[in-house]
């Protein structure tokens, strides 16, 4: 079927007229360009948007405690509680599809005012009491020393990891931070670790100007007791952090007497379900994408479709020209068909692949100007581009059908009486 | 060659219905050279274009080469006329962005003869019409005679049984005229049956038979002295 003479033929009937078929691609062109360049616009949305979330293990959620709105057991209403330490215990015995639960207290923050000294300078940074899992959670890379370990927190040793935004504040470019001291609130502790975010993307300065102490040091030290500020808790793999979460309140409520149908009193934020709310947007959005590319690549596909008929019917004579020769009607049917079929993958294939290189011109303007908020690295997979090409296979097809129905309909005797 | 008994064929144009072919009753052995005669509308075009299954006749028999033509579906008839039949047409008929030498390939390239060997058998036919020298010019580089020679290379290209003109010199001046028919002389010496319809008497008068029809009948069926061409080029 693919001969060189099929070949020689359908190059021949498309130079034949070649402005027309120039304009008949272009239509296929267009529609598949649209097609591949909305959905990688879309995949750039989505990869942005992952990356503000963070490296923070998804299936996670944060839990704090903010006062009652129920009198419970005696207690009055609009009282204000904290968890304990003793909570994570309970947690972890009685939801066993919980992976980490890592009670924090967090001291300073955001433009707060200076808490950490050393010598002559000062700064403002994040503290907070944290326990080892925390950095399965929040994923960080140590560049030297260690992070905090289970020694630490049993010994209460005051010692600190920090971030490298806290050592260009507190240091000199030459100085090696691993066994100098810090002064946090007044308190000496020892630097063992420092760490950056293992991707730069978009905004999270805060992260890396931050100092993480065993819960232990962070409670004495400051005067926390057993109390507990929030806690991040990641599910395992195979359940939905979302599926649990209700049973981990119903836990807490019982621990601190809180009513069981109080909702205000436990506060909460469902990073699974926020990921899924946005993923799903964005499901729409590829959705979106594909229709309107589908609908650009349909009228493409009906202009071949239409092209074909004006072609068959300037070629009716020629047509019967070509039966009166002993062409059959499958030889002419098939001609049509490939003609529009090649036409279309020919087109559809520049198509793609000038998608592509607006792509890559896209990457590459990025990879120079620097992180864009909510975009990042636009792309389109291998599957897209199949789908595409089937898209493309097909609408050739139907747009040569009706075209090669019509090329055989009329008698041969009558397309040779044609003018 | 070819037996018709009997044929009828009308055109339907809406209510009314045009009884164009009366019963027509006709031999062609092979080897005649056979002209069909007629005033304008008498139906020659009709029963040349029956007997070249380009067309199917309502009523009678025909047999092709010891074939009985009937029922054909479209393939089978394509298949017949590639095998069987050569068709040479007033207005040529080329096809337009094809050069002289893939035109007359054309019927070779629908029987699924490789390339290769269709160049060469083209080239041959189109050197027996004396174009060799034109093989890659296209139809509009070639005057109305040398079109109608390709075209005559074309139709024999296939080797076919007979050969089927309908008025093929109805478009050349009367110098071109005659060298197209003493084309067409030297061919039928070399045994080929031929069909020639034509309205013209001194074309008439080259062929070895005169066919004379009216009104859908044949009127008078007579073998001539073939004048040859050659004496008037
Ligand atoms: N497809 C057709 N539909 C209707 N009438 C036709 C058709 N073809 C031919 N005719 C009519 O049939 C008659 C014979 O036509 P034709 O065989 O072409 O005559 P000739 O070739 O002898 O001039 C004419 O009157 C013509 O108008
Ligand atoms: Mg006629």
């Amino acid at each position: 079927m693919f001969n060189r003479d099929r070949w020689a033929e359908i190059l021949e009937a498309m130079n034949a007229n070649r402005f027309r078929t120039l304009l008949t691609a272009f239509g296929v062109f267009w529609g598949i360009f649209i097609l591949v360049l909305l959905l990688a616009l879309t995949n750039g949305l989505r990869n942005g948007v992952g990356a503000d979330f963070g490296d923070f293990a998804t299936n996670s959620m944060f839990m704090w405690s903010q006062g009652t709105s129920k009198p419970y057991k005696g207690l009055p209403k609009g009282r204000f509680f904290s968890f304990k330490l003793e909570d994570v215990e309970v947690l972890k015995d009685q939801v066993p599809e919980l992976k980490y639960v890592s009670p924090r207290n967090q001291l300073g923050g955001f433009r707060g005012s200076n808490n950490v000294t050393r010598n002559e300078k000062t700064g403002a940074y994040n503290v907070y009491g944290d326990y080892p899992e925390f950095i399965k959670q929040q994923p960080m890379d140590i560049t030297a020393g260690r992070f905090i370990s289970y020694s630490d927190i049993g010994d209460k040793r005051k010692v600190a990891v920090i971030g490298v935004d806290v050592v260009k504040g507190l240091y000199d470019i030459d100085e090696e931070p691993i066994g100098t001291y810090i002064k946090i609130n007044g308190i000496n502790f020892l630097v063992v670790g420092t760490f950056k975010n293992p991707k730069s993307n978009g905004d999270q300065e805060e992260e890396a100007n931050t100092i993480f102490v065993p819960f232990t040091t962070f409670a004495q030290a400051f005067n926390r007791a057993d109390n507990v500020g929030w806690m991040a808790i990641t599910a395992h793999d195979h359940t939905q952090i979302t599926n649990v979460k209700q049973r981990v309140f119903d836990i807490m409520k019982e621990q601190r007497t809180v009513h069981p149908d109080d909702d205000r009193a436990i506060g909460h934020f469902d990073l699974a379900e926020e990921f899924g709310r946005l993923m799903g947007l964005f499901s729409i959005l590829s959705l979106v994408g594909y229709v309107v590319g589908g609908l650009v690549l349909l009228s493409g596909a009906i202009g071949v479709s239409n092209i074909m008929l004006i072609v068959v019917k300037e070629r009716t004579k020629e047509i019967g020209v070509r039966r009166a020769l002993g062409a059959t009607p499958w030889n002419v049917k098939s001609q049509i068909l490939l003609e529009s079929l090649v036409l279309t993958i020919l087109s559809g294939m520049w198509g793609i692949a000038c998608a592509a290189s607006a792509i890559w011109l896209m990457n590459f303007g990025l990879s120079q100007s620097g992180p864009v908020d909510n975009f990042a690295n636009p792309s389109v997979n291998i599957g897209v581009i199949f789908i595409a090409l089937t898209i493309l296979l097909l609408s050739g097809i139907l747009a040569g059908l009706i075209p090669a129905t019509r090329a055989t309909q009329m008698k041969p005797v009558d397309a040779l009486r044609i003018e | 060659m070819i037996q018709i008994k009997d044929l009828h064929k009308s055109y339907q144009m809406g209510s009314n219905s045009l009884h164009v072919l009366k019963g027509i009753d006709f031999n062609v052995k092979e080897g005649e050279l056979v002209s069909i005669m007629g005033s304008s509308g008498s139906g020659k075009s009709t029963l040349l274009n029956i007997l070249g299954m380009l067309d199917e006749a309502d009523l009678g028999s025909y047999t092709l080469d010891n074939v009985s033509i009937k029922n054909l579906n479209e393939k089978v008839a394509a298949q017949y006329r590639n095998k069987f039949l050569g068709f040479i047409f007033q207005s040529f008929n080329l096809i337009n962005y094809k050069n002289a030498l893939d035109n007359v390939s054309m019927p070779l390239y629908y029987q699924g003869i490789k390339r290769k060997e269709r160049t060469d058998k083209a080239l041959h036919y189109l050197e027996k019409v004396g174009l060799a020298d034109w093989a890659t010019h296209l139809p509009s580089e070639l005057s109305g005679g040398q079109k109608q020679r390709v075209a005559i290379a074309r139709a024999l290209a296939s080797d076919p049984k007979v050969l089927l003109a309908d008025e093929p010199t109805g478009a050349l001046d009367t110098k071109t005229s005659y060298e197209v028919m003493e084309l067409i002389q030297g061919i039928n010496e070399e045994g080929k049956t031929i069909l020639v319809v034509t309205h013209e008497p001194d074309i008439a008068e080259m062929t070895k038979r005169i066919v004379n029809l009216k009104d859908g009948r044949i009127i008078d069926d007579r073998p001539v002295n073939q004048i040859l061409a050659k004496a008037h080029v």
